[in-house]
């Protein structure tokens, strides 16, 4: 099932939800706060959500987007679900690791990878 | 401030840009400068840590600096030359001691969502450094330099 959305692609299968960004330049900061608030909103929709956030179209991020994503993960967390990050490219991988914030989030190169992780591909 | 003496580029060599203080017109500056770093032959790495250094030093100007104030203004003066990329951006606001800044890296600000623009900065460029008053940051990229 595919719910349309302004900034993110959604798709439910298994009881993982995976969101793909609609557009590769979508984590710039001119609209890192609404992809924040349809972030937000799916996660409150849905408690203890498992969320698989792919970056394959993504190839530009700021720190507003990683704060957004930290922000996301702690609102995960504290209602007992799981947020997974697959496909970074290698220059978005660089600023996770120049940040340390590859060591908070839960990172697979694919998305197999990553939807294998919550319990089932 | 003049450009540093060690950035290797005379003031007079500067491209000046007046944008009004909005996220939409700070986007302006950054096509025109990448496009000239990619015609000069730059490559993707280089490109994208320019982006993304000026990105925050524009998003800083206009959240921080000049608060959101759409009726201030944001300078931003720029070189692209074969060997180096020179960047300044100058807000209206009264600036910031960058050297009271927390460390974003360690255990304790780790999970904080904000306070890595300007670690991300000098992350990406060669050097960067402020004004005495810190609202006017110069950012040097150096072709020759990998990125990290």
């Amino acid at each position: 099932m595919q719910q349309p959305s302004s900034h993110l692609k959604v798709r439910r299968t298994s009881g993982i939800s995976m969101v793909e960004f609609a557009d590769r330049k979508i984590l710039e900061e001119l609209s890192i706060q609404e992809i924040g608030e349809e972030l937000g909103e799916l996660v409150e929709a849905e408690p203890g959500v498992r969320l698989l956030l792919n970056f394959k179209n993504v190839d530009h991020l700021s720190s507003a987007a990683l704060g957004m994503l930290i922000t996301l993960n702690r609102k995960i967390q504290e209602q007992n679900g799981k947020l997974k990050l697959s496909d970074i490219n290698r220059q978005i991988f660089e600023v996770f690791k120049i940040t340390k914030l590859n060591r908070v989030f839960d990172i697979h190169t694919t998305a197999e990878e990553a939807l294998s992780g919550f319990g089932q591909v | 401030m003049k450009v540093p003496a060690d950035f290797g580029v005379d003031d007079t060599e500067l491209t000046e840009v007046v944008v009004r203080s909005d996220l939409h017109s700070a986007k302006q500056p950054e096509g025109q400068i990448i496009n000239e770093m990619l015609r000069q032959g730059y490559d993707a790495d280089a490109a994208f840590g320019l982006k993304l250094a000026l990105e925050e030093a524009m998003t800083n100007a206009v959240k921080h600096g000049n608060c959101n104030d759409p009726n201030k203004t944001i300078v931003v003066r720029y070189f692209v030359g074969p060997q180096r990329v020179v960047v300044m951006v100058r807000d209206e606001g009264c600036g910031f001691c960058p050297d009271v800044l927390p460390d974003p890296t360690t255990d304790d600000n780790l999970e904080r969502p904000n306070g890595r623009g300007i670690m991300l900065m000098q992350s990406y460029m060669t050097r960067v450094c402020f004004n005495e008053a810190g609202n006017e940051v110069w950012m040097l990229k150096q072709r020759q330099e990998a990125s990290p």
